[in-house]
């Protein structure tokens, strides 16, 4: 089925641009419904999954390569697709009210719609080849939606710099899965698993690790690499609802996930992993505060959570990808539901900036309810389902082997500033003061809170009754940790050490809230040291780097394509006769045909009056002399063809030399007067080349006589030309019968040529 | 140029340059000839002509202008290798007939011939294509 899924997706992608004028406004609505569609179908496979039932798909495509494409269902890709579709369907509503206004809607569903499918493919592919295709087709997509108001300079400058590094990333990611591909022997990630042990004990078992994180930590936005996800705040909206919470940046968690049976459970996993993600989560949570933008903290708290989640995923025990999993839907709800509001109080009040926000709650009271529900769950505070995830969180960080000590005080430290900013953001934007210059809207804003609204729900309902989730999450850790675990998620786990953690804190991110929230002094303090230790914005490095590395590469293609063709054909006229030599003098095969007859005495006279004529028309100082003396050896060279009696060749020689000359003199009245340009030395130069050439084409002329091929191949030709072809005249028989595909391809040259011709001289251009 | 003898045997020497070219390419695939060479006699009988009145004036007169030439004999080129793959299976198989003709003899026509033709028209609009543009004075 789920190949088919992915058709449907494709042709609905394409039928965007057909919807009939009159019914544009409900555009939105038919991907919508096909999400919907999507979404309960695969709640209907959770039972069968559930049970351990897991669907397999293939088909041949290049099997000679291992090349196959190859779609599972099972319990991972059955979360991440519930995800993507559940919160798909969600973003095209929200869209519909929020795109409202603007041009190019169709090309924008367009590409959310081939983008969710991508990620959906990307979820359900087995085959690692097939899953990078559509890793990939996730980068471009994102390109072309963060670029999708491509008339701002910023949006333009964010898409490429999120595509440079994910594509950088993406490449690497190939680079590793075919390291891997030299030990299993196959792409399907099955086979993969089965050598596991193998993959692991192998010598390139590291760098290929290596290179398939950083596949991974580009695309989720690990440190150092999480400063394209901020910028990608530049896409409308909704597409940053959906990036940051189902698609794209969880493409890298879900591709850690799927290769913790192959890759998994070593030291460098459980060492270079959590270090990273550990880094990243810090990171991003202290950044969210100081950020004035809401957009701008809701991206930074993204860059937190992803952080959060690879730290899990490397620590690699049961529960930490228990954790992980229950934490993975901890954030896409409340984060897909913020960013909505984010949009929906940004269309309301026209502005983003968190300093000129405030009192919304009684404009906007549904929108604040969400709100509420949503932050609240990325504080962690209970009965909420980031709590459960957080009580999950700190439980295996508690437990956890190795790094766990400093692990534990980063995720510590990094949940009370969450808890802080979760506040900050919620009483900052909906309590105080209220804008004036806001009414209250009259209806309820439905497609804009429709989503939210439902993701908070389920945020409350979850937290109320975790269980639910057990279902969906068991056969998932079983994928990822390739043995039976049975969960059971509860809000209240009783007073242990997890609930002290999680009480300290609570209370310290309260206590740091109401600091920087009475005293904004305090606030923008912290900014400006912020502003002053992180002076230096990675994106901006990244830009000067890329800018500079285009002008290094400008300055080096000038100096080889300068321009000037008589010094191309100088480079390669001189390398070939070089390499020639080179080879001459390693062979050091001296033996040399000497024996050549100067009979018949006319054969001998004609190439002493070519000889004569070509060193004429290198001294001639008229032009039409020249040619003529061309022409002397020209035709000479046919009438030796012809006493070898290939008479055909002597034909088209001949035509083809007068064709010359009368081309040849009808450009020479296009010349200006003849003049001497060229210095002295030039000429000697000239010269000196000329006869390096010269003379290593005549000694391996009078080389190839010794040449001893086994077979002739003229043999086979006039044996089979007549037999088989019915022409007695070989070489017309090669050009039309046995190599026609050649031939064919020749007068396609020729006739390129004449075009070329025609453009070069009839197209009037303007000047460069 | 302007010389009344070139003038007047350019109309015979065009005539006997025209037929040399249709029989090369005829008789090409048993003796000295075939499309390319076909082409250039009948490119080289333009040329000539050409030469004797001018290349713009003649240019104007070609019914048919170089650049078709050039689609028509890639498009035969082209249909010649499709009968290979209807009769044998095979892109670019040369398939061949025999057509009675009266007085008891027998013509053998295949499709090698037909894609020789389709080089000898490539070939001369390529040749006219050249000479003109490049003769064009400007």
């Amino acid at each position: 089925m789920e190949p088919y899924v992915l058709l449907l997706y494709l042709v609905v992608a394409f039928a965007m641009f057909l919807v009939p004028q009159k019914i544009k406004g409900v555009k939105p609505i038919i991907p919508a419904l096909l999400h919907f569609g999507a979404f309960i179908y695969f709640i209907t496979r959770i039972p069968a999954i559930s049970k351990g039932t897991i669907t397999k798909q293939s088909f041949a495509w290049i099997p000679e390569l291992s090349l196959n494409i190859e779609f599972t269902l099972d319990g991972l890709s059955l979360i991440f697709a519930l995800l993507i579709t559940a919160i798909g369907a969600l973003v095209f509503l929200y869209a519909k009210a929020y795109m409202k206004s603007y041009e190019g809607r169709s090309r924008f569903y367009f590409y959310l719609s081939v983008f969710s499918g991508a990620m959906l493919g990307l979820v359900l592919s087995t085959n690692l080849i097939q899953f990078f295709i559509f890793w990939e087709l996730t980068s471009v997509l994102s390109f072309l939606l963060i670029s999708f108001f491509n008339e701002k300079d910023s949006a333009r400058r964010a898409a490429f710099q999120s595509l440079f590094i994910t594509t950088f990333g993406g490449l690497s990611l190939l680079a590793g899965i075919i390291l891997i591909d030299n030990i299993a022997d196959s792409y399907n990630l099955s086979d993969w698993i089965a050598h596991a042990e193998q993959i692991k004990a192998s010598k390139i078992y590291l760098p290929a690790l290596l290179l398939i994180l950083i596949g991974i930590f580009t695309k989720s936005a690990q440190f150092p690499f999480h400063f394209w996800l901020p910028g990608a705040m530049q896409a409308p909206t909704p597409v940053s609802a959906y990036l940051h919470s189902a698609t794209m940046v969880k493409a890298g968690v879900f591709l850690l996930a799927r290769l913790n049976p192959v890759l998994g459970g070593t030291d460098e996993w459980t060492h270079i992993i959590p270090v990273i993600g550990a880094i990243t989560m810090l990171v991003g949570s202290y950044l969210s505060i100081t950020q004035k933008d809401i957009k701008a903290i809701l991206a930074y708290t993204t860059i937190s959570a992803l952080g959060l989640l690879v730290l899990l995923f490397g620590i690699d025990t049961n529960l930490s990808v228990k954790a992980a999993m229950v934490f993975l839907f901890v954030h896409a709800f409340y984060k897909a539901s913020l960013f909505m509001i984010a949009g929906y109080i940004d269309k309301k009040t026209g502005t983003r900036d968190i300093d000129s926000l405030g009192g919304l709650a009684r404009i906007l009271p549904y929108g604040f309810g969400v709100a509420a529900i949503a932050l609240l769950s990325m504080a962690g505070l209970p009965p909420l389902l980031g709590f459960i995830g957080k009580e999950l969180i700190y439980e295996a960080k508690v437990q956890s082997p190795g790094l766990g000590f400093l692990v534990l005080i980063f995720g510590v430290v990094s949940n009370i500033l969450m808890v802080t900013i979760s506040l900050y953001f919620l009483f900052k934007v909906f309590m105080g003061k209220a804008l004036t210059h806001i009414k209250r809207p009259k209806k309820i804003d439905l497609y804009y809170l429709a989503g939210p609204a439902s993701l908070a729900f389920l945020s409350l309902a979850l937290g109320l009754y975790p269980d639910f989730l057990s279902g969906l999450i068991e056969p998932a850790i079983e994928v990822i940790r390739v043995e039976i675990v049975q969960i059971k998620l509860k809000l209240w786990h009783g007073l242990n050490l997890v609930f002290l953690l999680s009480l300290l804190t609570v209370i310290s991110g309260v206590l740091i809230f109401l600091l920087i929230y009475k005293k904004n002094k305090l606030l923008r303090g912290w900014r400006k040291l912020n502003d002053r230790i992180f002076y230096i914005n990675f994106s901006d490095v990244f830009l000067s780097g890329i800018d500079r590395f285009v002008g290094y590469s400008g300055k080096n293609t000038k100096l080889i394509q300068h321009g000037y063709h008589r010094y191309y054909i100088l480079t390669i006229i001189l390398f070939t006769s070089l390499l020639l030599w080179l080879q001459i003098f390693i062979t050091r095969d001296w033996q040399l045909d000497t024996k050549f007859t100067l009979q018949p005495f006319y054969i001998s006279g004609l190439i002493g009056i070519m000889m004569l004529a070509a060193i004429y028309s290198a001294i001639s100082r008229s032009r039409l002399n020249t040619i003529i003396a061309m022409g002397i050896t020209g035709y000479g060279i046919s009438l030796i063809y012809l006493y070898y009696s290939a008479v055909d060749l002597a034909i088209t020689q001949i035509i083809v030399e007068t064709l010359t000359i009368v081309i040849f003199v009808l450009v020479l009245q296009k010349l200006p007067k003849f003049a001497t340009l060229s210095k002295k030395s030039t000429r000697l130069r000239d010269a000196a080349i000329a006869l390096a050439f010269g003379g290593v084409m005549t000694i391996l002329a009078l080389k190839a006589i010794h040449v001893d091929f086994n077979l002739p191949i003229s043999d086979f030709f006039i044996e089979k030309s007549y037999q088989e072809a019915f022409g007695k005249n070989v070489v017309n028989v090669i050009l039309v019968d046995f190599r026609t595909l050649d031939t064919l391809g020749e007068i396609t040259v020729l006739s390129v040529a004449a075009v070329g011709v025609y453009v070069l001289l009839k197209k009037k251009t303007k000047k460069l | 140029m302007n010389s009344v003898i070139l003038q007047i045997a350019s109309k015979y020497i065009r005539a006997i340059l025209l037929i040399f070219a249709v029989l090369a390419l005829l008789r090409g695939h048993n003796q000295p000839g075939g499309g390319f060479i076909g082409g250039l006699l009948a490119g080289l009988s333009v040329v000539y002509t050409s030469l004797a009145f001018s290349a713009t004036n003649i240019e104007q007169k070609l019914k048919i202008k170089p650049a078709h030439y050039i689609g028509i004999g890639l498009f035969i080129a082209l249909i010649s290798v499709l009968p290979g793959l209807w009769a044998v299976g095979t892109l670019f198989q040369g398939v061949w007939t025999t057509i009675p003709l009266p007085f008891g003899s027998v013509l053998k026509i295949g499709t090698p011939l037909l894609f020789d033709i389709g080089v000898f028209f490539t070939v001369i609009g390529v040749t006219l294509q050249f000479f003109f543009t490049l003769s064009n004075k400007e």
